[in-house]
């Protein structure tokens, strides 16, 4: 158990982001970037981990502060976590997505009373359609959601997208807007009070 | 065999044989260092003359509903053979409000009380939540103020102490504060909830925004956001008030300040967090509010406040505070303080 604080940092596409915030910070991410498959790195303080693993380390205080993406505290709002910062990057959108140039969703909604999706997402997805008033079917699944209205399991999709290519490059096109989603800075609530010097430090450094 | 029993990996729990989530068996091992724990914070209670109490389980869900229009989040109910709704309670002060105002009527206070006591509260969340736990606390009845929110953490901080634990401190808010200042800026109401609600999951990203399109200066703004940002020793009661608009917050402050002293008194003043953005979720706290923190575990110990007008809906217009500590919880900091304890030997 070191005294340093620890942050949970995700792999993946916010990776090379935070890197960069953590080193405008002052930790020496040297040994992180070299390190392909090592997770703990206990004399910088960092703990690597998927995005989504992230809120339940900081909830539970393995790590006192995190970043991850809204997308996923969004997907996971039960989790007792507070959230500090905004951090801007990792910009992208939490969509939804329907195939070919007509309303597959529409059309669903009208003739069989209610829509089937997929996502990785299904809290959102399915706080989303209820709060628009529509009834969904909501089918989760693990890989690319793209392939699922392609093979006909789902009349539309539910999923964060940057750039929109992955999605035009399989005939899907944005149907609506759910939100916009950047990187966060989260933190543990206990840690917040007990740490709140360190973790201050980090939040006016990045507020600038 | 010692006395140490170990249990068995046998057959997998069925549906047949499964207890709800959120509730768990207790073995001897585990079950010994419980009551060693909770007996050493009951000692500490009924040495400092807060006797012990116990009320049903089961109560009339009405009765719960008078103290807390949530009934403190009683969400376990059932019907007695007469058809009136019971409901197992959430906690141990509204039960207390109830005995304080009927067996002790006609009784002068200050009075005292603890427990050691389940409770349950239904949740929301996943399955490894706690529905029923065991808690151990203090109510204290009829001592107005910062004088007794002080005697509050004072005995809070001993009791862990005779607990085990080292490094535990109490956090200190005021629960109206954030509201007092909504309204002395003239915002309705109706957005008092949703502010309150971001600010109490201290979404401080969502807070800014929503403070945002209150349309106030930027003064009244500033301060609404940076507020509660500030936690930490007695140097953040004066930082709150050399926030821009600070001033707004000076009655609230002054309080602190003189809780502060009080403490300083009682030589815990050290053990405490001041922190300007908590808000307690339970809907009956009128003023100060408490939480408990320890470095071993990354959820709070226990939490209380002052509730000043609960008592008078049960017929006895009485000033209290109490806090309640988890049990499993603190056993949890007293294992890793045992643990820390082996690690580096004096």
């Amino acid at each position: 158990m070191s005294d340093r604080l620890t942050i949970a940092v995700p792999r993946g596409a916010l990776f090379a982001g935070t890197l960069d915030l953590l080193d405008t910070l002052g930790i020496d991410t040297a040994e992180v970037r070299s390190n392909d498959r090592r997770l703990l790195f206990a004399d910088v303080g960092i703990v690597t981990m998927r995005p989504s693993d992230v809120p339940t380390y900081v909830e539970h205080g393995s790590a006192d502060v995190g970043i991850t993406g809204k997308d996923v505290l969004l997907e996971q709002s039960h989790r007792r976590v507070y959230e500090l910062l905004d951090l801007g990057y990792g910009q992208c959108e939490m969509v939804v997505a329907a195939p070919g140039r007509g309303d597959p969703i529409g059309d669903a909604l009208r003739r069989l009373g209610r829509v089937r999706i997929a996502t990785k997402y299904p809290r959102v997805a399915a706080e989303h359609f209820a709060a628009t008033g529509r009834q969904a079917e909501i089918v989760e699944v693990k890989g690319s959601v793209e392939l699922a209205p392609l093979t006909g399991l789902v009349d539309g999709i539910v999923d964060l997208t940057a750039t929109g290519k992955t999605l035009a490059e399989n005939n899907l096109r944005v149907v609506e807007t759910i939100s916009a989603c950047t990187a966060r800075l989260i933190a543990n609530p206990v840690a917040h009070k007990l740490r709140a010097g360190e973790i201050d430090a980090i939040v006016e450094k990045v507020r600038g | 065999m010692t006395g140490k029993n170990r249990s068995v990996a046998g057959t997998p729990a069925t549906s047949r044989t499964a207890i709800p989530p959120g509730t768990r068996d207790v073995l001897p091992e585990e079950m010994r260092e419980l009551r060693a724990i909770g007996g050493r914070m009951r000692a500490a209670f009924e040495d400092a003359g807060y006797g012990e109490v116990h009320t049903p389980a089961l109560e009339y869900e009405e009765v719960l509903l008078r103290g807390d229009e949530r009934a403190a989040g009683a969400r376990y109910r059932s019907f007695d053979e007469q058809g009136a709704v019971l409901a197992l309670r959430s906690d141990m002060t509204i039960p207390i409000a109830r005995v304080v105002a009927t067996r002790y009527a006609g009784v002068d206070p200050p009075l005292r009380f603890s427990y050691l006591a389940h409770a349950w509260r239904a949740t929301d969340r996943g399955v490894g939540e706690p529905r029923e736990f065991l808690q151990a606390g203090i109510e204290l009845i009829g001592v107005p103020g910062a004088e007794g929110e002080a005697e509050v953490v004072a005995l809070t901080v001993e009791a862990l102490n005779a607990a085990g634990l080292k490094r535990h401190r109490v956090g200190v808010g005021d629960g109206q504060l954030y509201r007092s200042l909504l309204s002395s800026f003239g915002v309705s109401a109706e957005a008092h909830m949703p502010l309150l609600e971001t600010l109490s999951r201290r979404d401080l990203v969502g807070l800014e925004a929503q403070v945002s399109q209150l349309g106030l200066d930027d003064a009244k703004r500033e301060l609404l956001v940076r507020l509660p940002e500030l936690r930490g020793g007695r140097d953040v009661l004066d930082r709150a008030e050399e926030l821009p608009g600070g001033g707004a917050a000076g009655a609230a402050l002054e309080g602190l300040r003189g809780l502060h002293d009080l403490l300083s008194q009682r030589a815990v003043a050290d053990r405490v967090i001041y922190d300007l953005g908590m808000v307690r979720e339970l809907g009956y706290y009128t003023g100060a509010v408490f939480e408990v923190y320890d470095p071993a575990v990354g959820f709070t110990l226990g939490g209380g406040g002052r509730y000043d007008e609960l008592i008078g809906r049960f017929g006895r217009d009485l000033a209290a505070c109490g806090l309640a500590l988890d049990v499993q919880r603190v056993h949890l900091a007293q294992a890793a303080e045992e643990a820390l304890g082996a690690e580096e030997p004096a």
